[in-house]
């Protein structure tokens, strides 16, 4: 994984709440057995007419916001399903960060996973950015991740939560698995002390 | 001892490795319950690095997501035509096979939805902590495990170390007081839960769900509540176990027997929340007042009482839920103030790991009995396992649907997550028993009702939105 530090990068915003991964990605580009090509059904039911051309009414097929790289939505954005295909397509089609005033469980850990910022920001942020990105599309937002702020087109500087553990891996680049491999010890420890409730392999 | 609550023994017992000021908890998995559409990814990156996987004794998986449930052909087969589900199922065997990991093939005996196998095998057991790349893993819950769904990547990180990062959840207690009137069911307070506290409302907790109206549910119930419990946002949804608990578990192909059913029971009747031990936040329904829910919109908290009406956005204060929910009723094309009882249906969808068991189809089959779909409605009965088929076969359940005119098919996710060609037409209404009604989630276009077994006949037999009530003068039991 690339690591993850400051960038700046135009921001549009979908100021829809609980925007769920059936939207994100629906489930009929799950037959996949990779992660290529997620992009393409990324919001596919809005990005898309039902004869299969553009709409250009939603917000990402507007000329002014093609290079949108950071998406401010709704809260209890990525609700739903648990497909990491959710994040995977966000970042296929370019996305960098996602601003909401809170995120589903599963997708802020599928996000943080793959290099995508899920950012908190308070409801009055979330309104400020929206109107922002809804009077002047070229909305440039900073995101630095070392030291947990966006910084406004005008230099206002809005700070962020983050868990301390997904930021190290993010800033270094490291996922996390290496850790999980580092606890072998603890883990064959547990195993050891700890009777098996199930064997899959063959019934009791 | 401090009082504990039942998520704090279940997930004490699982520490690796406790949280610490700069690195998450590391939770040990007893089982990690695998399907064809979310773990491609995951062995791939395995064999890139050359990892194994830790456990497969602790692994199963099955093939639900997207597999047909058209009948059979002459040879016994589920013949599968769509060539990217085809191969999504190769994959799965070939990973199966490559690494040692028990599969319940389609077609075979004990194929069907993850959530359904889990419990009918008896590999759920209470005190466990159970994942699958899922977000309905909370089903499990209903046997005091703690079970939740995980991305892919953390499906890798379990394969290669039976092992997941965690950081604490939040406890929160659900209490149902009172009890279920006749017509009422497990789905309907499922779907008044969270339509009272919404689709985020459970974001960081986990719940437990517990009072008077709960102790009265058979296991499955208890199932369909934890099942939708990431509806409400929750991470889990728990039930403490008891004898209703003990009594399922016993007998199952892979519970503990003899000496060692002893003693697997006693060590579970220690789970449950000792007396005194505080929750961070506590949520109260009352179950007397309770009636059949619907969702009008186009998410599980979009739910009203059956008798209601549609809510105006003009009453929503917060412009972005105005927005919301004004998008909502145009996808739905329903008007606020409008009724939904009578809204005629084109389909009615029996299945999905919130109700395709045998006590769902058991109910549903004595309200169908002798009645017939209403003409130009289509009704798919889907069981959630070849297991379910087999026995509401064995009582004839398959009988009184097929003679209602009702199709019977094969087991798996069907037209919950319509990948398998099971989906609605553009602008159909259907009503469903399934857990989500999101644009398109039932197929593009498709506008989803969520509601009860109960709920989903009496509209199959009237072709419209009916209030089950108006046709029973008993409870219906399973």
């Amino acid at each position: 994984m690339e690591p993850v530090s400051t960038f700046a990068a135009q921001a549009a915003a979908l100021p829809i709440e609980n925007i769920d991964t059936d939207q994100i990605i629906p489930a009929s580009y799950l037959k996949v057995t990779d992660k290529a090509g997620l992009a393409e059904g990324l919001f596919s039911n809005w990005r898309y007419n039902a004869d299969g051309t553009l709409n250009a009414d939603f917000v990402l097929n507007r000329p002014e916001s093609a290079d949108a790289r950071i998406l401010i939505a709704g809260n209890n954005f990525g609700c739903g399903s648990s497909r990491e295909h959710a994040p995977w397509a966000l970042i296929g089609y370019g996305f960098k960060a996602i601003i909401s005033t809170y995120f589903a469980d599963i997708f802020c850990n599928n996000a943080l996973k793959n290099g995508l910022l899920p950012i908190t920001v308070d409801t009055e942020t979330y309104y400020q950015l929206v109107s922002m990105c809804e009077e002047d599309p070229s909305t440039t937002l900073t995101v630095d991740l070392e030291n947990q702020t966006v910084i406004l087109p005008e230099g206002q500087q809005v700070s962020f939560p983050i868990d301390g553990f997904a930021k190290y891996c993010l800033l270094n680049g490291v996922d996390q698995l290496g850790f999980l491999q580092q606890q072998e010890e603890a883990i064959a420890a547990f195993e050891a002390s700890h009777s098996q409730p199930v064997a899959t392999i063959s019934p009791a | 001892m401090h009082p504990r609550t039942l998520f704090d023994k279940v997930w004490a017992a699982h520490e690796v490795r406790p949280q610490q000021a700069d690195t998450p908890a590391v939770l040990y998995i007893d089982l990690h319950l695998v399907h064809e559409v979310t773990s491609p990814q995951a062995f791939t990156m395995l064999r890139e690095r050359g990892l194994q996987v830790r456990r497969p004794d602790r692994t199963l998986a099955t093939m639900d997501h997207s597999t047909p449930t058209t009948p059979r052909n002459s040879l016994g087969i589920i013949p599968v035509t769509d060539g990217q589900a085809a191969a999504q199922l190769d994959r799965l065997r070939k990973n199966c096979a490559d690494f040692g990991i028990p599969l319940f093939e389609l077609g075979s005996a004990n194929q069907g939805i993850v959530h359904v196998i889990g419990p009918e095998q008896g590999l759920t057991q209470p005190g466990m902590t159970i994942v699958c790349g899922d977000s309905h893993t909370s089903t499990h819950g209903a046997f005091g495990a703690l079970a939740f769904g995980i991305g892919t990547s953390e499906v890798g990180h379990v394969l290669a170390t039976q092992c997941l990062i965690q950081n604490r959840p939040q406890t929160c207690a659900v209490r149902v007081n009172g009890r279920l009137q006749t017509g009422v069911s497990a789905k309907d307070i499922i779907l008044a839960i969270i339509a009272k506290i919404g689709v985020g409302g459970g974001t960081g907790y986990v719940f437990e769900y517990m009072g008077e109206a709960i102790r009265a549910l058979s296991m499955e119930e208890r199932m369909t509540i934890c099942n939708m419990s990431i509806e409400g946002g929750a991470r889990a949804g728990m039930v403490a176990p008891d004898d209703t608990t003990f009594e399922y578990i016993a007998g199952r192909p892979f519970a503990p027997q003899g000496a060692d059913w002893e003693a697997a029971v006693a060590r579970w009747h220690t789970l449950p929340t000792d007396e005194g031990a505080v929750y961070d936040r506590v949520i109260e329904l009352d179950a007397t007042t309770l009636t059949p829910m619907i969702t009008y919109g186009t998410n599980p908290g979009m739910g009203m009482p059956i008798d209601g009406v549609v809510p105006s956005p003009d009453e929503m204060s917060d412009p972005s839920a105005r927005t919301t929910l004004d998008k909502a009723l145009k996808y739905m094309d329903l008007q606020p103030g409008q009724p939904l009882l009578g809204h005629p249906v084109d389909v009615v969808f029996l299945g999905s790991c919130t109700n395709s068991r045998i006590s769902d189809l058991r109910q549903a089959a004595r309200l169908m009995q002798g009645q017939k779909v209403a003409p130009g409605v289509r009704m798919m009965v889907v069981p959630g396992s070849q297991q379910v088929k087999a026995q509401a076969e064995r009582e004839g359940l398959d009988a009184i649907f097929k003679e209602a005119g009702a199709e019977w098919r094969e087991a798996g996710c069907s037209m919950c997550i319509a990948m398998n060609g099971d989906q609605l037409a553009p602008g159909q209404y259907a009503v469903s028993t399934s857990n989500r009604n999101f644009e398109g989630r039932q197929g593009k276009g498709g506008r989803t009702f969520l509601a009860s077994p109960l709920t989903a006949v009496a509209t199959a037999i009237n072709g419209k939105v009916t209030d089950v009530r108006e046709m029973l003068t008993e409870p219906v039991g399973v």
